[in-house]
């Protein structure tokens, strides 16, 4: 039973399976990661990225700028094909009411300690010369920075394999519960701790979490060098993104370190199937040529769809699930898990160690839903 | 937003190669009404490719007869993605167009295998079908010092044609042995008109040296190919050439078909007896359904046309022609199959993806074209693995995922085009 038997065994290897193996390992703690792909198949393989310090809320907030800085500290180790490059976001302002948002957040970090800067028109027209003249401003956070998420997901699985951690990949989890993991070829493992980190796909292997997908679309264009200086988010996103059953489209754009560009961003939920949906994807690149109208020009090469497991108020599930104190949720990242796979892992593994963490746990904990929702009733 | 032209017909063929033009026609004849989209600025595909803008003489005809057909033939449209059920979208020197069908013929022809070995990057090392291409266009030959190397009867054709054109061809080198020849030229003799066409290439092509079991394993060069090294007869053998044209056989276009969900059988497209795909109204023809030269894919295309006219009886009567024909297609596989020993001529650092500089050795840690692709952007460039995937299928046994919209580069502003209202909340009417 020596193979199978383990402290930690982590279901999914996509970034957040993955920076939870890598810090579980580095505990000296033994770990066995399982996947049901060779791949990683889910979020990790269709996200843009970009490490960004959000602040929908003060959880958010707290969780995305302890990421930010654990990206920044991992920079010197991490492998070229991981791409990662620190060329911050700029917040963009189209008319008066996103500058008075701009401004509010622009206070907001600097209460938090994170360098960000207001920018004027004249600003804006120097930073990024290819957004359409007249923009009222934009706030820009120079520490946040971009990553290709399939490499730096899997450095980080290589560092838990390498400090010890077991890789089984290619091999479906069917169940799980009471310190159990049953394989579908059969097999199982037994382990103090399991981490449900199956993305989307957790709430079939752990009753009661709340996750759903959102669907998003992605186009990645030919190499234009010199287009794109920072990653570019329209302040209006805020506006979109809130409202947690309607579909929407945002203007988001990414410079890649080979000079290709990025474009989203589209939200969906209900949509179950990976197809382009064509609607979106116009009302997304409608979208992004009004802020930057030569991108009709540009060469699109693939156009692809992801899912986000959303979670109600929008900040992650990190802890013990509420039905069995086995099992550790790490999923419900939505649109962010790429910034806050990081800081999950170190959350989790204060918590399986009893350490104290950096950043109070307690807002990521899966049992607030339940209280949450105690309190809405 | 802006809308784009639209084109509505009863029948649609994708490709206006021989495949495509015939099946055109045969639709028109019954009375539907059709349109040819292809991606050249003329008609012909690959074998009927115009030449300096002049329309190849085997074409004009039946130009002519598509036109009183009344076929619209949409010149210089690709076909990059389907939009909605029965709407494809294309890319044309006009900008974006919808092209709205009830029934769907693709004709979207075969492409050339390439195979990496070392200095197959140089300039001036180059697909035997585009150098052909090339020259039917404009670039000079004349003079120029050449050799043919790969597999099949396109290495002979082209090399024919170059010679015609003036270029000088040092050597012909194909890889397949002598008895599969052979045997090969016995299923030719059954085949009078195949027959006839070895008999004349022939002739054309007295006093070049060609060589069986042949095959080259580099070429060298500072800023273009200056001579390559051929493997023949348990030798290396260095030649001196301004050109080196390689054709490995051809690859089938399947991606758009894939894109739509016909189901394919060992990469080609599935049909049942009237060309008709896995899914309704969707029909295929020519080089997509197997590798099988000019004749067989006008025989399918005829087929594929009357039965989207709903003209099954008449199909019926190129059935024993169509199956003769593609028992020599069946031939030609077996004949030129690809011998084992190509896939060693790859080395390290020989780069496989050109369009994102991949080597061999960085594609040869990976397990899957998938990992290939997610992990190295092998397949991701501009050609989206239409030369890799041919390449690593061949070395390293990888089969092709899903096929990703567009399906060619396309601009975004194309991809933006509106084509019906769009429903969903766009901050801008917040
Ligand atoms: C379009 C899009 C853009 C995004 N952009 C960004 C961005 O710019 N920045 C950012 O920070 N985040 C971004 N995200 C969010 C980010 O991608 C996700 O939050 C993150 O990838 C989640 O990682 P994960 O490891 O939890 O999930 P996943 O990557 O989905 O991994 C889950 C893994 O679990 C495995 N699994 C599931 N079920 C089983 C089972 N039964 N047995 C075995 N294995 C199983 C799956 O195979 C998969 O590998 C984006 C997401 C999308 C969709
Ligand atoms: C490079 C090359 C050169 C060749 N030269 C010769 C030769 O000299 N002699 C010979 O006997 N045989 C030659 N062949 C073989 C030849 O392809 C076949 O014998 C014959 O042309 C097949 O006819 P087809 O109609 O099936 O396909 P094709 O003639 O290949 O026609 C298919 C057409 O569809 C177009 N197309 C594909 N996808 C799209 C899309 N998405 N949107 C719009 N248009 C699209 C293609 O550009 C092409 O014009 C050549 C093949 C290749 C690949």
């Amino acid at each position: 039973m020596s193979d199978t038997s383990c402290d930690v065994v982590i279901v999914g290897a996509g970034i957040v399976g993955s920076a939870c193996a890598c810090e579980c390992a580095h505990e000296g703690l033994r770990v066995a990661v399982i996947d049901q792909d060779a791949a990683p198949g889910g979020a990790t393989s269709a996200a843009m990225g970009h490490i960004v310090v959000m602040d929908d809320s003060e959880a958010q907030f707290a969780l995305t700028r302890y990421s930010q800085v654990l990206w920044y500290k991992l920079r010197s180790e991490l492998p070229a094909d991981a791409e990662y490059d620190q060329c911050g976001t700029i917040w963009v302002a189209s008319d008066e009411e996103e500058m008075t948002e701009a401004r509010r957040k622009a206070a907001n970090y600097g209460r938090g300690g994170v360098p960000a800067q207001l920018l004027t028109t004249a600003d804006l027209e120097r930073l990024e010369p290819k957004l359409r003249k007249g923009m009222a401003g934009g706030l820009l956070v120079p520490q946040d920075s971009v990553l290709y998420p399939p490499a730096a997901a899997r450095f980080l699985l290589e560092r838990a394999r390498e400090k010890g951690a077991r890789l089984h990949l290619g091999r479906p989890v069917e169940k799980m519960g009471r310190g159990r993991v049953q394989l579908a070829d059969g097999s199982e493992f037994s382990a103090a701790v399991i981490v449900n980190a199956a993305g989307t796909w957790a709430p079939a292997l752990t009753v009661g979490v709340n996750v759903t997908k959102r669907k998003g679309h992605l186009l990645i264009t030919d190499r234009h060098p010199g287009f794109l200086r920072h990653e570019l988010v329209e302040l209006g996103y805020l506006k979109s993104v809130a409202s947690f059953t309607s579909d929407s489209v945002a203007f988001n754009i990414q410079p890649r370190k080979t000079g290709q560009l990025l474009i989203g961003s589209s939200r969906q939920f209900g949509a179950d199937t990976k197809e382009v949906d064509h609607a979106v994807l116009r009302a997304m690149l409608a979208r992004a040529q009004q802020y930057m109208p030569e991108l009709g020009r540009t060469s699109a090469i693939r156009v692809w769809t992801g899912f986000r497991a959303a979670t109600p108020d929008k900040l992650p599930l990190i802890g013990p699930s509420v039905e069995d104190s086995t099992i550790y949720l790490a999923t419900g990242h939505e649109g962010l898990g790429i910034t806050t796979s990081l800081a999950t892992a170190k959350l989790m593994v204060d918590q399986l160690t009893g350490r104290n963490p950096e950043i109070p746990a307690a807002p990521y904990l899966p049992s607030r839903t339940v209280s949450l929702e105690n309190a809405h009733a | 937003m802006t809308s784009a032209a639209k084109t509505e017909v009863d029948t649609l063929v994708v490709g206006g190669g021989p495949a495509g033009m015939w099946a055109a026609l045969s639709a028109a004849e019954c009375g539907m009404r059709v349109a040819v989209a292809d991606d050249n600025p003329e008609m012909g595909g690959q074998v009927w490719r115009a030449e300096l803008a002049k329309t190849a003489p085997e074409v004009a005809g039946l130009i002519q007869k598509l036109r009183e057909a009344g076929v619209q033939l949409l010149a210089g449209t690709q076909v990059v993605d389907q939009v909605a059920p029965g709407v494809l979208l294309a890319e044309g020197d006009g900008g974006a167009s919808y092209l709205g069908f009830g029934k769907l013929i693709l004709a979207t022809g075969a492409r050339e295998q390439f195979l990496p070995f070392p200095g197959w990057t140089l300039p001036r090392v180059i697909g035997a079908g585009g150098l052909q291409a090339l020259v039917k266009s404009g670039l000079p030959v004349r003079g120029k010092r050449l050799v043919l190397a790969g597999t099949g009867p396109l290495l002979l054709a082209v090399a024919a044609y170059l010679r015609a054109h003036g270029a000088e061809i040092a050597m012909i080198c194909e890889q397949a042995s002598r008895s599969a020849l052979a045997s090969f030229g016995a299923a030719l003799l059954r085949q009078p008109e195949k027959l006839l066409q070895a008999l004349s290439l022939r002739k054309a092509l007295t006093g070049i040296p060609l060589a069986l079991n042949c095959w080259v394993v580099a070429a060298h060069g500072t800023v273009a190919v200056e001579g390559i090294d051929i493997w023949h007869e348990g030798k290396v053998k260095r030649i001196a050439c301004e050109y080196l044209a390689c054709g490995f056989h051809l690859v089938p276009n399947t991606e758009l078909a894939t894109l739509l969900g016909c189901r394919l059988v060992n990469g080609y497209v599935e049909v049942d007896e009237f060309q008709r795909t896995s899914r309704p109204g969707i029909f295929c023809a020519g080089e997509p359904t197997g590798i099988g030269g000019l004749e067989l894919s006008v025989v399918e295309g005829k087929v594929a046309g009357l039965a989207a006219a709903g003209r099954e009886k008449a199909a019926r009567k190129f059935f024993r022609r169509r199956r003769m024909l593609g028992a020599f297609a069946r031939a030609m596989d077996r004949t030129f199959a690809l011998r084992p020993e190509l896939k060693n001529l790859v080395e390290a650092e020989t780069i496989v993806c050109r369009c994102e500089d991949v080597s061999y050795a960085q594609l040869e840690r990976e397990v899957s074209w998938r990992m290939a692709k997610l992990m190295t952007r092998c397949g991701m460039g501009p050609c989206q693995g239409r030369i890799c995937g041919p390449v690593t299928k061949f070395l390293l046994g990888w089969s092709p995922d899903s096929v990703r919209p567009p399906l060619f580069p396309v601009t975004v502003g194309t991809l933006a085009h509106s084509f019906s209202g769009c429903n969903v909340d766009d901050n801008q009417e917040r």
